[in-house]
């Protein structure tokens, strides 16, 4: 299993090295295998560790690490021991060693305590490790975002060569005591392929098609789902463009207009399309009917920031390219990028019905939240 | 005030000050010191000379001050033992502490401690530890005892450990069976065979049960576990696979593969038929497809195992194909990736989908993407017969774009398609023709050059296009060469009347003009050939060649076994078995998917397997041009040589064909026969006789043959080789020295005799080596007791050592030797055979060579030919055991014998060889394949000089 942990900067030096076996040397971050190991533990392994530096520090960075070694240190020790992951969860790390806060630093200071905790954390051993114990709020609630992103490739004519739909519902669940939470949906037989927090218990999904689960306390990831089936996918805009290059003299025209296509009913905001040139366009002359368009001259990446896509007058970007004199005309298709946000839509029509709390007498503010955007969206031209 | 603070103590006196404050009485600055040194430590710096002032505030009841000692303690303890022995009072104490948070912690920081010292005293916290009633304590107990068994596993076993830990794989908490499992898989790791995880219906059901309940990472453990086990039946197979679908919907990708590993294993004992089974298809394909959307590196681990999935079980992805489209923005190693997987899930179905998108690919950016787009539609056409036509007109498309590049590659894979469908699609050669100017890759100009050839008959001016590639016939590469050879002669066996001058032209080109035996020895063959019946030329030549396969580059089914039985792993990632790349002996074992109805013939012989492996092993399914016709020549390389006196040159002459070269041939043989003495030489040395010696127009290309073939005359040979007079005694006033190598009992030797040759007495001798290709220097000093006096003789043997500096010679077995004596220093060069360097561990596992086998690339293979060789081929086999040349398997094709040999040189480097001998045939041949194909001459000679000798 995991051995040993470097932490590398951008430069490539070590600044932080911590061993749970045998000291081994610096050196073999160059090239090394003394035992075989499954990739993807060692990954997600390394991406929870750069979530809990996140959740503690603020942020991941050298300059971070380096401001709190000593509680990083402390942390690494508890997540690994002897190579296998000990605590990785953020709750039951934080009640054995406390985020450093301003406030506590400052008492710890005139009063000599201390930022580790000395009791045994309770999740450590529950079947439930994720929630610690003795949560308490004044105000409970619990909000959900389903967030949808639509990752598609259109070909030149606006056909959809491929699209499907990354689905994610981010919580924010702060309730008091051990509340057990049923959330239901109007139409769950969308979801056939879905990866769930732990907490989630996986066979009344199965049998019932509901998420029963005893949440985390704050933020967290409740699920993430996909769907494929491609009649399910609506694609919001149409992008109707023209890039040409000419083959003799030194210029090419751009002509992109963008429409609403199934938007159902919404509007489309926070349009951006991004185009990577080739490197031997030079400048653009181009105008837009709305919004801004800049060309970055060094990494040739055009961008075209429309904003709000109103259906009665569509933005259109038209305009001249200038070539590098005596370049040859370019091989490749510049491939359109479009970055855009729709409210209140789960694209995929996904839509929760309700949220039930059990185990808790309180009464809890609930809330649903929905928002599409598009993820990796292409338009090839 | 943050912790960079102590990064910046770096002025003089730091320790000193460090010293002073871990001695204060102040509870707080004590701890402010620790931190300072643990961040000291935690950046690499030695504050090892601390130690006993650290130590000294262990005995504290501040939790935080205690962690940040243990923290010290384990990375220096190793380092001052003596001392570390200070701290083992206050552990043991700790292990009875009633807080179960230091009762833990005290116990998984005595396993890190690494001094024999300190583990004597862990064993009965330990054993305490094993049976707390704290389920907390328990597991980090158990993680303690994988720990101690790597220190020292003597020990765990006399103290009863294991057993312990095989009790808590039936603990009532899963934590403590998941960790119990890591720890005991780890231990099993470094003991193959130790049978520790003996698994059972009974611990299988509670693995089961944890495994719902455990963490993530338990759950990858106890995953990892279950893969090992083999179900008795398909009931138990299904019941097990049952429980372990859930995991496929974890977050956790880890969890995800891990289960998917599982999954595939144990869906082997399924019957097709049950309904099971295609259930358990369909759940298999999502998760991996939400693999796809994570970052770049995960999505990278998915899709090289994904590439494993489908070439075992295609039908569990048919249905996705869109999902491996790929994005401009994908980084390179995904869209590489993304191809490989696309082509392999290419069929009729969406062949048209495909295409559409390859043709998209091959205007993008990148161009070692769009080059492999390029062949990916070739690839198509070869595997999806249907959709043939449409790749050639996608591929015609593409050349239309006048990009360099994509116009080369797409060449190149019409020349594979030609050969899938010969007679097909010439229509498009005149297309082709017209790109030929800007044709300037090697490898897309022998593609090219072999249309040409194999199409002569059709393309009317055949001739000129090859005449225009054979003016610049030296500066091309011996690929090119190779082709442009045997394009024109088959270009002269199709149209003979008018291209004479062309065919004369380009054998005297290969066999005077040229330093490349490769090519000379094929042009030699080739004038032979139509010189002596041109009717067996057209066959040989114009052959019809075999069609090549659909599949080009599947994994080899045995290796493809383990690696599924690997997903996951590293192993997965490389498409490698974990021998081929884990250091040392530790966990490398060959897993096996269990038999099932359907694959059980080649699962169960591993010989039939291995065999079968084997016959796929040489040379690729598509040879490049060079192995298509290097096969075509050794079918009839073998019956001309041996009928004893070759035939009179004037046969050749009385075929009608073949006048206009016999005035060619007529004048070189004529003249040269019998009357030149190296020809003579050549007649009566049979062992050396080359094929083409006989009708070797120039003596110098006849002396280059012998030294091809036999290396006469060199110092070489396996055992006794005789010795050759190293420094002639007139260069070196008087001293001559001849001398041999040899390796005895593993000791590489320089066996010399000096002999005094002047009229003075010589003394005071002495030895040394230039830098030399393998690092040969002498282990000793040069033993000549006694001074030599005149016409005196001594024998002297040097032990020799590789561990020398190193530098490339040339040739690579070439040593320069300089000698002292009381009068001078001479200087004197040698050559060793190279089969003193083979060591005594070269015998390679036969899964490996496989492996090995396959992954060094065709380019790197050599054949050679041994003659006239009496030898069976066991009695070949145990003789080149002698010289630690080791025959790993063997095998019997049509009167064939193949050995697969192995052989490693003491600078670590393996070679792969394949003897093949014929019964009642006295020349063998001899592909070897190596990473480092410059040694494969030497190497050959040796095998030669081993055989014969």
């Amino acid at each position: 299993m995991i051995h040993s942990l470097f932490l590398i900067n951008h430069s490539g030096d070590i600044f932080l090295e911590k061993h749970w076996k045998s000291v081994i040397s610096r050196s073999v971050c160059d090239y090394f295998f003394e035992t075989e190991v499954p990739p993807l533990f060692v990954i997600e392994f390394l991406h929870r560790v750069a979530d809990t530096f996140q959740d503690y520090f603020g942020e991941c960075s050298e300059v971070v690490i380096k401001d709190n070694v000593v509680t990083v240190y402390e942390l690494l020790e508890e997540m690994l021991d002897n190579g296998f992951p000990l605590a990785t969860e953020s709750n039951v790390l934080k009640e054995m060693i406390k985020p450093p806060t301003i406030l506590r630093s400052v008492v710890n200071t005139l009063t000599g305590g201390s930022n580790v905790g000395d009791m045994l954390p309770v999740g450590q051993l529950s079947t439930i490790p994720w929630r610690r114990a003795g949560v308490k709020y004044t105000n409970n609630e619990a909000y959900f975002d389903v967030i949808e992103e639509i990752d598609a490739i259109l070909d030149k004519s606006g056909t959809t060569v491929f699209a499907e739909i990354q689905g994610v519902i981010e919580a924010c669940v702060r309730l008091t005591g051990m509340p057990d939470l049923t959330l239901s949906f109007m139409n769950p037989r969308l979801l056939d392929d879905v990866s769930f927090h732990p907490c989630v218990r996986f066979k009344r999904w199965e049998s019932e098609r509901v998420l029963s689960f005893i949440p985390p306390d704050g933020n967290f990831t409740l699920m993430t789902y996909h769907v494929s089936s491609q009649n399910l996918v609506a694609i919001p805009v149409y992008v109707k463009q023209s890039i040409s290059f000419f083959e003799t003299g030194t210029c090419g025209r751009l002509d992109i207009t963008i429409a609403p296509k199934q938007t159902m009913g919404k509007t489309v905001e926070g349009l951006v399309v991004t185009v990577h040139m080739p490197k031997t366009v030079l400048s653009v002359n181009l105008t837009a009917t709305q919004g801004n368009c800049t060309y970055d001259l060094t990494t040739k990446v055009l961008v075209w920031d429309i904003g709000k896509l109103n259906p009665q007058k569509l933005p259109n970007l038209r305009g001249s390219l200038s070539m590098q004199a005596g370049a040859p005309k370019p091989e490749e298709n510049p491939t359109l990028n479009i970055d855009l946000k729709i409210q209140q839509l789960a694209i995929s029509g996904l839509k929760v019905s309700r949220l039930d709390m059990y185990g808790e007498k309180y009464k809890p503010f609930k809330g649903v939240k929905y928002v599409t955007k598009a993820g990796k969206f292409q338009v090839r031209t | 005030m943050t912790d960079s603070k102590y990064f910046t103590t770096t002025k003089k006196g730091e320790i000193f000050e460090l010293k002073a404050e871990l001695n204060s009485d102040k509870k707080e600055k004590k701890k402010e010191a620790v931190k300072k040194v643990i961040a000291s430590m935690t950046v690499g710096k030695d504050v090892s000379a601390l130690f006993p002032d650290v130590v000294n505030c262990m005995q504290t009841d501040n939790l935080e001050l205690k962690k940040l000692v243990y923290l010290y303690l384990m990375n220096y303890a190793k380092s001052q033992p003596d001392m570390a022995i200070m701290a083992v009072n206050t552990f043991v104490k700790d292990c009875e502490d009633p807080n179960p948070l230091i009762r833990a912690l005290a116990v998984r920081t005595m396993g890190c401690i690494r001094v024999d010292k300190i583990t004597e005293y862990l064993c009965e916290p330990l054993r305490k530890c094993l049976k707390d009633e704290d389920p907390y304590v328990r597991k980090t107990a158990a993680v303690c005892v994988a720990k101690l068994h790597d220190i020292n596993a003597q020990l765990v076993e006399d103290q009863g450990f294991l057993d312990t830990l095989k009790d808590l794989i039936s603990d009532s908490n899963p934590m403590v069976v998941a960790n119990a499992v890591a720890a005991l898989s780890e231990i099993a790791e470094s003991h193959p065979n130790s049978n520790l995880l003996d698994l059972n219906p009974q611990t299988i059901n509670k693995l089961l049960t944890a495994l719902n309940e455990c963490t993530e990472w338990g759950q990858i453990f106890i995953l990892d576990c279950l893969a090992n086990y083999t179900p008795r039946d398909d009931r138990e197979s299904q019941s097990i696979c049952e429980r372990v679908t859930p995991r496929l919907s974890h977050a956790n990708s880890a969890v995800v593969l891990s289960a998917v590993k599982v999954l595939m294993k144990f869906m082997e004992m399924l019957p097709k038929d049950l309904d099971y089974y295609g259930t358990l298809l369909k759940k298999l394909a999502p998760p991996l497809v939400t693999l796809l959307s994570a970052e770049p590196e995960l999505q990278y681990v998915a899709l090289r195992n994904i590439n494993l999935i489908v070439q075992r079980r295609p039908e569990i992805l048919k249905h996705e194909m869109k999902v491996f489209f790929v994005k401009y923005n994908d980084p390179i190693y995904v869209k590489l990736e993304k191809l490989d997987i696309m082509i392999r899930l290419a069929s009729q179905a969406n062949i048209a989908q495909v295409l559409a998108e390859l043709k998209e690919y091959a205007t993008e950016v990148d161009v070692d993407f769009v080059r492999k787009a390029v062949r990916a539609i070739g690839r198509c056409a070869i595997k999806v017969e249907q959709s043939a036509e449409r790749c050639v007109s996608t591929l015609l498309d593409l050349i239309q774009t006048k990009v360099n590049y994509v116009v080369q590659e797409a060449i190149v894979v019409i020349k594979d398609i030609f050969r899938k469908y010969p007679n097909k699609y010439e229509s498009v050669i005149g297309t082709l023709c017209e790109n030929l100017d800007s044709l300037d890759e090697p490898e897309a100009r022998a593609a090219m050059i072999w249309i040409v050839g194999e199409y002569a008959e059709r393309i009317d001016n055949a001739d000129e296009l090859l005449e225009s590639f054979l003016e610049g016939f030296h500066d091309e590469s011996t690929q090119v060469q190779l082709q442009l050879l045997t394009a024109i002669v088959k270009l002269f066996l199709k149209k003979p009347t008018e291209t004479q001058e062309l065919v004369q032209q380009v054998l005297s080109l290969a066999t005077q003009d040229s330093d490349n035996p490769d090519l000379r020895d094929r042009g030699y063959i080739y004038w032979r050939l139509l010189s002596t019946d041109p009717v067996a030329a057209k066959e040989v030549v114009l052959a019809e060649k075999p069609l090549i396969s659909e599949e080009t580059d599947l994994i080899e089914p045995t290796l493809l076994e383990e690696l599924i039985c690997h997903i996951g792993t590293l192993a997965s990632v490389y498409h490698k078995p974990p021998s081929a790349f884990v250091e040392g002996s530790r966990g490398v074992q060959h897993k096996r998917l269990a038999g099932s109805a359907g694959s059980g013939e080649s699962v169960e012989s591993p010989d039939a397997g291995s065999a079968a492996g084997a016959s796929e092993a040489p040379p690729a399914v598509i040879p490049s041009q060079g192995d298509l016709l290097g096969d075509l020549l050794n079918l009839d390389l073998t019956p001309p040589t041996t009928a004893g006196p070759p035939p009179p040159p004037s046969s050749g002459m009385q075929m009608g064909a073949m006048d206009l070269l016999g005035g060619g041939l007529d004048s070189l043989l004529g003249g040269d026969l019998g009357g030149s003495p190296a020809m003579g030489a050549g007649f009566a040395a049979p062992p050396a006789a080359m094929p083409a010696s006989f009708s070797a127009p120039v003596s110098s290309g006849l002396d280059d043959l012998f030294d091809l073939g036999g290396g006469v005359g060199m110092p070489m040979g396996a055992y006794s080789p005789p010795k050759t007079v190293w420094l002639p005694a007139m260069k070196a006033k008087g001293l001559e020295i001849s001398g041999t190598f040899a390796r005895r009992a593993g000791v590489i030797q320089m066996e010399m005799t000096l002999t005094n040759k002047a009229m003075s007495v010589m003394t005071d001798f002495a030895i040394q080596f230039n830098r030399n290709s393998f690092g040969l220097a002498p282990a000793g000093p040069l033993q000549v007791l006694s001074p030599l006096s005149p016409n005196q003789s001594i024998e002297v043997t040097l032990p020799l050592n590789t561990v020398g500096p190193v530098m490339k010679m040339d040739p690579l077995n070439n040593l320069q030797v300089a000698v002292k004596n009381n009068i001078d220093v001479f200087y004197f060069s040698c050559q060793y055979p190279i089969s003193m360097l083979f060591v005594e561990d070269g015998k390679m596992e036969r899964q490996v060579f496989l492996a090995t086998w396959k992954d060094i690339p065709n380019d790197n293979e050599s054949q050679f030919q041994i003659k006239d060789c009496h030898l069976s081929s066991d009695a070949s086999s145990s003789k080149l055991q002698g010289s630690n040349i080791f025959t790993i398997a063997k095998r019997t094709v049509e009167g064939q014998d193949m050995l697969y040999q192995s052989m490693k040189l003491t600078n670590g480097i393996w070679l792969l060889a394949e003897l093949r001998v014929q019964t009642g045939n006295p020349n063998y041949t001899v592909c070897l394949k190596c990473r480092a194909p410059e040694v494969s001459q030497c190497v050959f000679q040796s095998y030669e000089a081993v055989l014969k000798n």
